[in-house]
C-alpha cells in the first residue's frame, strides 16, 4: 500500500526526538563527537526520572566545559580536575539535590585524579560521568594519561612510549578498588545497542545517587575523531579495534 | 500481514553532515547531501530511499546533534 511521507509524519506516530530537556543552541562539538550522543543520554535521563528541578550538574575544563548552554538544569563550572570536589561541597550542603559531574580524560585523569579517587573513597553520593577518549581533545589533541601505548598525538608523535611516558591510567579499575563507590562501569555510545545500554547505567547511577548508596562511575569510553585525525566513522572502527583491549566494557562493581 | 513504514526527519541546519546515520541504518536508508549544504557548509543527511525506512530510531540514537526526529506507522 502506498504512503505519502506526509500521513507518517504526525505527532502520534512519533518514536523519536531531540530530548526535551536539551535545547536549540547548535553544539559547538565537532561532527561525529561522542559528548552530543552522551548529553542527550543525560537529557533523557534526568527526563524520565522528573528530577530536572532537583538536578545539578558541574561541567569540566575541556570540550565539555560549555555543557551547561545544552541542557536546561542547573551547572556549575569547576575549575579544572575540580568538578568532584564542588559536587562533593552541593551535595553536602543539598542533600536532597542530585548532583553529577561530568568529566573528560584531561580533567579527571590528569589535573583531577586526587579529587576524583578522594570524592569516591569518601563515597560521597553523586554520579561522575567519565568521558575517556585517550586524548587532550579542546587544546588540540596533546598525549593524556589515557593514550594508548603507541598511539599518535601531537605530543608523541612517534607513538606513546611505556618507557618514557608511563603506561595507560585505567581510572575506571582503580576506583573500583576503593570502598566508598558503589557502580563502577564502562560503557560506549558508538552503536544503537550501546548506546541503550549506556542509558540504563547512567539511569542505574542517578537512582543509586538519589539513594545515597555511594559514588557511581560510568566510564564512557568515546572518540575524538578530531585529535585522533579520522573521520567519525573511521574513529568508531579505531575506537573498537584499539580502545576495547585495554579498556574492556562492562560493569565492574555493582552493589 | 502488518508492515512497519517508517520517517524520518532530518533538522538540516542543526546537522553536521558526520555520516553516523548513515552508518548506523540498518535498511540504507539515509545518505548526505552529495552536493548541497546547509548554511554552516555541512553536506548534511537526508532520506534518500525513504521506502525502506522501518522506524526503528537506530539514526536518531547514534545522532551526537539530536537532529533526527523519527515516525513510525503499522499498515
Amino acid at each position: 500500500m502506498y504512503m505519502d511521507i506526509n500521513d507518517i509524519i504526525k505527532p502520534e506516530n512519533l518514536v523519536y526526538t531531540k530530548p526535551r530537556l536539551m535545547n536549540d543552541n547548535p553544539m559547538h562539538y565537532c561532527p561525529g563527537c561522542s559528548h552530543g550522543v552522551v548529553h542527550k543520554l543525560i537529557a533523557e535521563v534526568i527526563d524520565e526520572m522528573g528530577i530536572e528541578e532537583e538536578t545539578i550538574g558541574i561541567a569540566p575544563v575541556g570540550c565539555a566545559v560549555f555543557a551547561y548552554n545544552y541542557i536546561d538544569i542547573d551547572w556549575i563550572e569547576a575549575a579544572h580536575g575540580r568538578a568532584p570536589a564542588i559536587a562533593t561541597a552541593v551535595k553536602r550542603l543539598n542533600p536532597k539535590k542530585m548532583v553529577f559531574t561530568y568529566q573528560g580524560d584531561g580533567d579527571l585523569a590528569a589535573i583531577g585524579t586526587a579529587e576524583t579517587i578522594h570524592a569516591c573513597n569518601r563515597g560521597e553520593n553523586i554520579v561522575i560521568i567519565f568521558i575517556n577518549n585517550g586524548i587532550y581533545g579542546m587544546t588540540g589533541g596533546q598525549m593524556a594519561p589515557t593514550t594508548l601505548e603507541g598511539m599518535k598525538t601531537s605530543t608523541c608523535p612517534y607513538g606513546r612510549n611505556v618507557a618514557l611516558n608511563g603506561y595507560p591510567l585505567r581510572i575506571a579499575e582503580l576506583v573500583e578498588r576503593v570502598d566508598g563507590t558503589c557502580y563502577v562501569t564502562r560503557q560506549s555510545v558508538h552503536t544503537p545497542a550501546s548506546i541503550r545500554k549506556a542509558k540504563k547505567a547512567i539511569r542505574h547511577a542517578f537512582e543509586n545517587a538519589m539513594a545515597g548508596k555511594g559514588t557511581s562511575m560510568i566510564e564512557i569510553v568515546s572518540t575524538c575523531n578530531s585529535g585522533w585525525k579520522m573521520t567519525p566513522v573511521k574513529a568508531n572502527q579505531w575506537m573498537e579495534e584499539n580502545m576495547f583491549a585495554k579498556y574492556p566494557m562492562g560493569d565492574l562493581k555493582n552493589v | 500481514m502488518a508492515k512497519i513504514k517508517g520517517a524520518v526527519v532530518v533538522n538540516k541546519e542543526r546537522c553536521k553532515g558526520c555520516e553516523l546515520c548513515v552508518v548506523a541504518c540498518p535498511s540504507k536508508v539515509l545518505a548526505l547531501q552529495p552536493a548541497e549544504v546547509n548554511d554552516r557548509g555541512y553536506h548534511y543527511a537526508f532520506m534518500q530511499n525513504p521506502d525502506a525506512c522501518i522506524g526503528c530510531a537506530s539514526c536518531g540514537l547514534v545522532c551526537p546533534d539530536g537532529c533526527i526526529t523519527v515516525y513510525k506507522v503499522k499498515l
